[in-house]
């Protein structure tokens, strides 16, 4: 019935039927008029971005909910939390506290929203991220952020693991992953990288959960609280003392595994997370 | 009647599988063959992107194609396969957002894959929209085709795996099978695709090109005397 109607009234309307005549007009043209070529080029242009920007528009949402899931199954998969039944949004929600840093001072931001907050974003904006001087840049990253989001597991009142993020550059691409540390600051957790573009099967390999596994128990320090933790090449030697601070490197890919080398050396450096872990610590 | 037309759906669906492959004879496409054939799961889902872009655009661009100015025409072309790829790839992003970001980048190249203005300039613009639809998923699945054999060899000797299920027991993890690195790099899809067309020239000699030139055979005295 509707249909009837609305054709009925379009036939009646006046701007209709202007409209209908002119793309008859058009459609009779030759091909090649200058016309017909531009009313072409603009009718086609107009459907394919209402084609596109109704996808874009229509599936966002979606989008968006599966980077927060990614990133919350992220966090939970290095906290050791996750299970294959777990609640991602539940699980999150009542087991993770989001904290901001101050990575100069080491003393959380208190002031502002951690939900909000956005570090990689972060890291672009010229007013809250610093430049890294050259000499300093050992991951390759240019700028940092001033401020770092970070996870923290709680058990009763007590700290149970410290998530935080790195970043840096391996062969192809920029490694995004979490670094979980025990309560103490130097004891390594586990690692993961979610975001990496690396050669799939041999620098991809750090997403390998073999190799993540043998990340568990590391130490970060040594005595003078310099970072020892690094990748060496071949497998490491469990008698040698200072096993401890070594992970086999990835085999076949020399660069993304200095990629790792460096990145942990700096974020858990100077410029990185050194002077929150030494708070932490300090605190108890 | 329909006997010819159904003869004719067949020709379209089914030469681009062998005796027209877009990769193997007209050697098209190439670049994203080697790129995301190191595993399974990403060919096929780039196999699927590449077939329903194509089949679309060919479909859309036959469907108006009396209109095409000759001037626009590729720009014409080029904005109804972007505007389609740009669909998928947010579909994948919305569905499939794993294997969205492992194809990366290579979604967004279907716009550029040759295979798909191939066909919309040497098909899609000479014959009716359902047509060319056929002519765009036939040509899809030769695409589909060599991706899938050439990713099967690169994941079931690179990694010992198919579709990440583990087929040969790797010696890091206790196995007998130690894989080889190579099939993990782009090249190895040079030398398999390489293979391939061996293999179809072989078995269909039509295949075969004349030589650009002949080398002179000097001992038998033909040539060589300048």
């Amino acid at each position: 019935m509707s249909n009837g109607n609305l054709k009925q009234r379009l036939e009646s309307c006046e701007h209709f039927q202007k409209f209908k005549a002119y793309a008859d007009k058009i459609l009779a043209m030759s091909n090649d008029s200058l016309e017909k070529t531009i009313a072409v080029a603009l009718s086609l242009s107009f459907v394919c971005a209402i084609l596109v920007s109704f996808s874009a528009v229509a599936l966002k949402p979606l989008q968006i909910e599966n980077k927060a899931m990614d990133m919350k199954r992220n966090i939970l998969d290095v906290a050791g939390l996750l299970t294959d039944d777990t609640d991602i949004h539940q699980a999150f929600a009542e087991l993770v506290e989001e904290k901001l840093v101050n990575l100069e001072t080491g003393d959380y931001v208190e002031d502002m929203d951690p939900a909000s907050y956005d570090q990689r974003k972060a890291a672009k904006d010229p007013k809250l991220s610093v430049a890294i001087p050259p000499e300093k840049d050992i991951a390759h990253i240019r700028r940092k952020a001033k401020i770092a989001k970070i996870y923290l597991v709680k058990k009763g009142d007590k700290i149970d693991s410290i998530i935080l993020p790195v970043h840096g550059y391996g062969l192809w691409s920029t490694m995004y992953g979490f670094l979980a540390l025990e309560a103490d600051g130097q004891t390594v957790k586990s690692i993961n990288f979610y975001d990496q573009a690396e050669t799939p099967g041999l620098g991809g390999e750090v997403v390998n959960p073999k190799w993540r596994a043998l990340w568990k128990g590391k130490k970060v320090y040594d005595e003078n609280g310099n970072v020892a933790l690094t990748l060496v090449k071949g497998n490491v030697d469990p008698s040698r003392p200072d096993a401890v601070y070594k992970v086999d490197a990835l085999a076949g890919a020399t660069l993304t595994s200095n990629g790792v080398s460096n990145l942990i050396k700096f974020w858990l450096g100077e410029d990185g997370f050194k002077p929150f872990l030494d708070k932490i610590r300090s605190n108890g | 009647m329909s006997a010819v037309i159904d003869k004719e759906t067949k020709k379209v669906l089914i030469d681009p599988l062998v005796n027209n492959n877009p990769i193997t004879l007209q050697v098209l496409g190439i670049c994203s063959a080697l790129a995301v054939t190191s595993q399974m799961s990403t060919s096929l889902i780039m196999a699927l992107a590449l077939t329903s872009v194509t089949a679309c655009s060919s479909a859309a661009i036959s469907s108006i194609r009396n209109h095409i100015p000759g001037s626009i025409r590729i720009i014409v072309q080029m904005t109804i396969i972007a505007s389609l790829v740009i669909v998928v790839d947010q579909i994948l992003k919305a569905f499939a957002y794993e294997i969205s970001k492992q194809l990366s980048v290579f979604v967004g190249l279907i716009i550029t894959n040759c295979i798909v203005m191939g066909r919309a300039e040497a098909y899609a613009m000479k014959n009716p929209p359902l047509a060319s639809f056929l002519d765009g998923i036939g040509n899809g699945a030769g695409y589909s085709l060599i991706l899938i054999i050439v990713a099967f060899f690169r994941e079931l000797f690179g990694s010992g795996k198919l579709l990440g299920i583990d087929i040969l027991p790797l010696q890091q993890d206790g196995g007998w099978y130690v894989p080889n690195g190579l099939m993990l790099l782009p090249p190895s899809a040079f030398f398999i695709i390489g293979i391939i067309i061996w293999v179809f020239r072989e078995w269909k000699p039509e295949q075969q090109e004349e030589p650009d030139f002949k080398i002179l055979d000097i001992a038998h005295g033909e040539g060589g005397h300048h």
